[in-house]
């Protein structure tokens, strides 16, 4: 009758409405960037770095400049010219806001996801070290993440973007070119491993002392068994909170460095950078501001809300699960007859 | 017989949980006079803390569903106000809990929480006489050099220390009733027995009544007047403590009585266990809740068995089995002692 | 106590020598560029890339590279190459309005935070509690430069109510240097109003569920007292370690695009403008800057915890 752990956490995800609400919002966003090509080449006739600076398109009949001499591009035409530059231009280059808005989202889900990959992963690998060999290894690690988190993330973000912008990165054997989105991945993926990194090495570090391990190595399971088949196994529940969390801090991070110059570079779009070039011309248009930023918060947003449930639903211990079941049950009646 | 101290019938506590309705205590009723001690035993899940918390209203932060009557001196309890059932906390009836170490604040000096407990039901008192009362009950309850130790962390005090200043804090403010839950449990072995000595006396001392609430028959044996035998959430036998001892009644207590190791007899084999184990309170089985493990079972336990006294010149040691006195004295035998014998599977 | 904060002290300078380390590593090995070059920045002549590579040490072993480049952090001779300037004049020319904006928005973020945080943690699963948990997590969602963005347009642009940025320093006039502050500190705080307060509220649920709490409930304690004399207290002794660590950062700089976008050239203005011109020295000095102030405050945090908990100041001592 008692189900396994990760049945019942699925349950109680599937009760949560607020959740699921959460995991459709990401999944439109997802569609929605997902849709950048359909919609470039089929209905707004554009990709996201054509410049219509001297252009004119005919919105609802009249014709009217994609940029007006004194710089001021086109507000949102909706469904004025048959959905090209739906949501306006985007400044004195006057391209397609809306196109921008759709591949901008595709290059920031790349690079926040796949940091957020990134950071998992080095975690991981450093906390089952970090708990497995314990003492001396474990201190050079647990320092190693203390110093990492001794410079404020987005600083670290732009030390490590700015220093490495105009060559790229070389260590060793490894070598990343400066336009790479590799880059930007490789810089915020670093930057949160320390935030996956702890919390996964204290879990690593009680899980070493239970019995079930002991009891493993005193039967010689060596240290790659051991570590992935009896520790690993131990902290999915913490891994997937913890990505879910970590890739909405890295989507943030993105779009800061981004909107500084030095996460992804042009010509790839990105919203941190339309932030940036949107706000130049924040007082005349300011929708071209509102629209990346309101894009990055609704993702950000429905991520936090997963990890949150998740977290909630994977919590043996989790209290706010219980509720009165009002109706549902029958008083035994007591036989007391002799 | 003057009225009962603490008046307690058919209390029931259920919890809502995802599976469904768990009935964590189904009907418990008992009486309560000053001087007594009255023992509550049960092995874990049976229902015996649950109950104890229910007296004073503390499931309620749980959520549960609570029923039945708590008189205290003729008022009832049950279904008052929490500002109410404030006043009786620690001012009426008091608790002390199982693990020291856990149940005082950790960040907190011991004397600011005994203190705290003072002053939570006599407002008038100043900081000055609450702490010199704190230092007092430390002394009476056997600490030494209390005017130091009551400015200590609870960290810094030995487990038996521990307990004692939890049993200060628990008399602080004058209560009528103490309840004990497993006082004992967390102590060394050495410890335990000068713990005990200590409810004793001031159970004497102050003319408290005590629940005692444990899973060791040899501490019941030692201080309990009477004995409240709980399994599954029900009362499966209750009585003195020496008709419990010597003339038991219901299966369950064989089991517990024979699983003793006993010092004048020969060692056993192996020692013996009840087979099997407690029903999940989610699906408990039909009628007694015993008689899956019971070797004794028969047609009629499927229909749940009343409490009552089916002993005649006893009428306060009750029940709850089907069989008659005879068939019990004969089963109950094993190996020449009281026990239960494994089920014939 | 006096030898734990010796200890934690000098375990603060190992650091520091730590992070000079990584920061040397990020600007002058891991980058794929001339260094000469990289400093140099955007008026690099063949004459200055010389006397770069001299300074700095550029074509000696990494060790010598280092000490010269420590040598010439700690003696005021990091200088921007782009316009000339000594980087750390320009650092302490920031200081006061990071510091008045980290200062204002603490105090914002460490009252609301807690408030919020009890507030919910106490009303768990009520409206209350649901509203203010929605309004934190969007708190913790937005970029925080496009709060500060989208507030400047619309408080001091469309309805004109509050200055359109820039810094009044506060000896000057202490009103007008409210004034100016109030929405780059509503920016900064917002973040950490919701991480404060759904942090506070996370203890404070575990902590109901301590055993001292249900002792303290079966004295007799209202609710309230015993929410806020074992549970709040107990609760807020983490907060602590996490305010410690946010409040250096942001005394480092850490806000550096809320500054940037209301002009109040700060120490982080400083060096979001040099990353646009891809200066390096000036992002080296502030680099380091922000870190020193997160090692101190992180030192100084681990001294408070250890006067808080008396568990850690006085070692478990029980038998």
């Amino acid at each position: 009758m008692s189900r396994g752990p990760a049945a019942l956490a699925w349950r109680r995800l599937r009760g949560n409405r607020v959740a699921l609400a959460a995991a459709v919002l990401f999944a439109l966003i997802v569609a929605f960037c997902l849709a950048a090509p359909l919609w470039s080449s089929g209905v707004a006739g554009t990709g996201p770095n054509e410049p219509h600076t001297v252009e004119k398109i005919v919105v609802d009949g009249q014709e009217r400049e994609v940029v007006s001499p004194d710089g001021t591009p086109i507000g949102p035409v909706w469904l004025g010219a048959s959905g090209k530059f739906f949501l306006g231009a985007d400044g004195r280059l006057g391209r397609d806001e809306m196109v921008r808005l759709m591949y901008g989202g595709r290059t920031s889900l790349i690079v926040g996801l796949s940091a957020a990959l990134l950071a998992t992963l080095l975690a991981v690998a450093a906390a089952l070290l970090a708990g497995y060999y314990r003492g001396k290894v474990d201190a050079a690690i647990a320092r190693g993440l203390d110093l990492a988190w001794s410079f404020p993330v987005l600083l670290l973000g732009i030390a490590l973007g700015s220093a490495l912008a105009v060559g790229g990165l070389k260590l060793g054997p490894v070598e990343i070119e400066s336009g790479s989105l590799l880059l930007p991945i490789l810089i915020i993926g670093l930057a949160y491993t320390p935030y996956v990194a702890r919390p996964l090495r204290g879990e690593v570090l009680a899980l070493r002392e239970q019995e079930f391990v002991e009891a493993a190595v005193s039967q010689g399971t060596g240290p790659a068994r051991l570590m992935l088949r009896e520790l690993l196994p131990n902290l999915w529940s913490t891994i997937v909170v913890f990505f879910t969390l970590v890739a909405a801090q890295s989507l943030l991070l993105e779009a800061a460095l981004s909107f500084v110059g030095i996460g992804v570079q042009a010509p790839d779009p990105s919203w941190g950078a339309m932030i940036s070039s949107g706000f130049a011309l924040i007082y005349t248009s300011p929708l071209l501001t509102v629209l990346p930023g309101l894009m990055i918060l609704l993702t950000v947003l429905s991520l936090n809300v997963l990890g949150d449930a998740l977290r909630d639903a994977l919590d043996p211990r989790s209290q706010a699960q219980l509720e009165i079941h009002t109706g549902s049950y029958e008083p035994e009646l007591e036989v007391a007859a002799p | 017989m003057s009225a009962p101290l603490l008046s307690v019938r058919d209390l029931r506590v259920g919890f809502g949980t995802e599976e469904g309705l768990v009935q964590a205590v189904g009907g418990v009723g008992f009486d309560l006079a000053p001087g007594e001690v009255l023992a509550i035993v049960g092995e874990s899940g049976s229902g015996k803390s649950v109950t104890a918390r229910a007296l004073i209203g503390l499931t309620r932060a749980a959520g549960a569903r609570v029923e039945g009557s708590v008189r205290l001196r003729g008022e009832e309890l049950a279904g008052r106000g929490e500002a109410e059932l404030q006043r009786v906390r620690g001012g009426e009836i008091a608790m002390v809990f199982q693990d020291p170490m856990t149940s005082f604040n950790p960040v907190s000096r011991i004397g600011t929480q005994i203190a705290e407990a003072i002053r939570a039901h006599e407002p008038e008192v100043g900081k000055g006489t609450a702490r010199e009362r704190t230092i007092e009950l430390l002394g009476s309850v056997g600490i030494p050099d209390p005017g130091a130790r009551v400015d200590s962390y609870p960290h810094e005090l030995s487990g038996g220390m521990r307990q004692r200043a939890m049993i200060a804090m628990a008399l602080a403010p004058g209560p009528s009733v103490l309840i004990a839950d497993e006082p004992t449990t967390a102590l060394d072995v050495t410890i335990q027995g000068q713990i005990l000595r200590l409810l004793e006396d001031l159970n004497r001392e102050r003319g408290l009544a005590t629940i005692l609430i444990t899973h060791d028959l040899g501490v019941v044996a030692e201080v309990a007047n009477r004995v409240l035998v709980m399994y599954a959430g029900r009362v499966v036998e209750q009585g003195d403590v020496d008709e419990i001892f010597y003339d038991p009644q219901h299966p369950y207590t064989w089991g517990l009585l024979g699983s003793l190791p006993r010092i004048d007899r020969p060692r056993p084999r192996r020692l013996p266990q009840i087979g099997g184990a407690p029903p999940a309170p989610i699906s408990p089985p039909p009628g007694c809740g015993f008689h899956p493990r019971c070797p004794h079972q028969f047609g009629k336990c499927t229909q749940l068995p009343p409490l009552q006294a089916r002993l005649e010149g006893a009428p306060e040691h009750l029940d709850r089995c089907w069989l008659d006195p005879e068939e019990k004295r004969a089963k109950r035998q094993v190996e020449g002692r009281i026990g239960l014998e494994a089920p014939s599977r | 106590m006096t030898r734990f904060v010796l200890k934690r002290l000098a375990g603060m300078a190992l650091v520091l020598f730590a992070v000079s380390v990584i920061v040397f590593l990020i600007f002058n090995v891991i980058p794929n560029s001339d260094p000469a070059q990289r400093m140099a920045g955007k008026n690099a002549t063949p004459q200055l890339v010389e006397a770069i590579t001299e300074e700095w040490g550029f074509d000696e072993p990494l060790p010598v590279q280092y000490a010269k480049t420590m040598k010439l952090i700690f003696t005021g001779g990091l200088v921007s190459y782009s316009d000339g300037t000594d980087v750390d004049e320009r650092i302490l020319e920031g200081i006061p309005a990071t510091l008045s904006l980290a200062i204002g928005a603490a105090v914002i973020w460490v009252v609301l935070g807690i408030a919020f945080g009890y507030l919910a943690a106490v009303r768990a699963g009520r409206f209350t509690d649901r509203a203010l948990t929605v309004l934190a997590t969007i708190g913790i969602s937005m970029p925080v430069f496009w709060l500060g963005a989208v507030l400047l347009y619309f408080l001091t642009y469309e309805v004109e109510l509050f200055p359109n940025g820039g810094y009044v320093p506060l000896t000057e006039d202490p009103l007008d240097w409210a004034y100016h502050l109030v929405l780059p500190w509503v920016t900064v705080a917002a973040l950490y109003v919701g991480l404060y307060s759904r942090a506070l509220r996370a203890n404070m649920l575990d902590a109901m569920h301590a055993d001292h709490v249900e002792a303290a409930r079966a004295k007799g304690l209202p609710e309230g007292q015993v929410m806020r004399r074992h549970v709040l207290r107990n609760s807020l002794i983490p907060t602590v370690t996490l305010f410690g660590l946010d409040f250096g950062a942001a005394v480092g700089g850490s806000a550096l695009l809320t500054e940037t976008i209301f002009s109040l050239h700060g120490v982080g203005q400083y060096a979001i403008e040099s990353t646009l011109g891809l200066d390096l020295p000036p992002i080296m000095g502030v680099t380091l800057y922000a870190a020193f102030f997160v090692v101190l405050f992180n030192a100084l945090v681990d001294i408070a915890y250890a006067y808080l908990d008396p568990r850690v100041r006085l070692g478990s001592s029980a038998p």
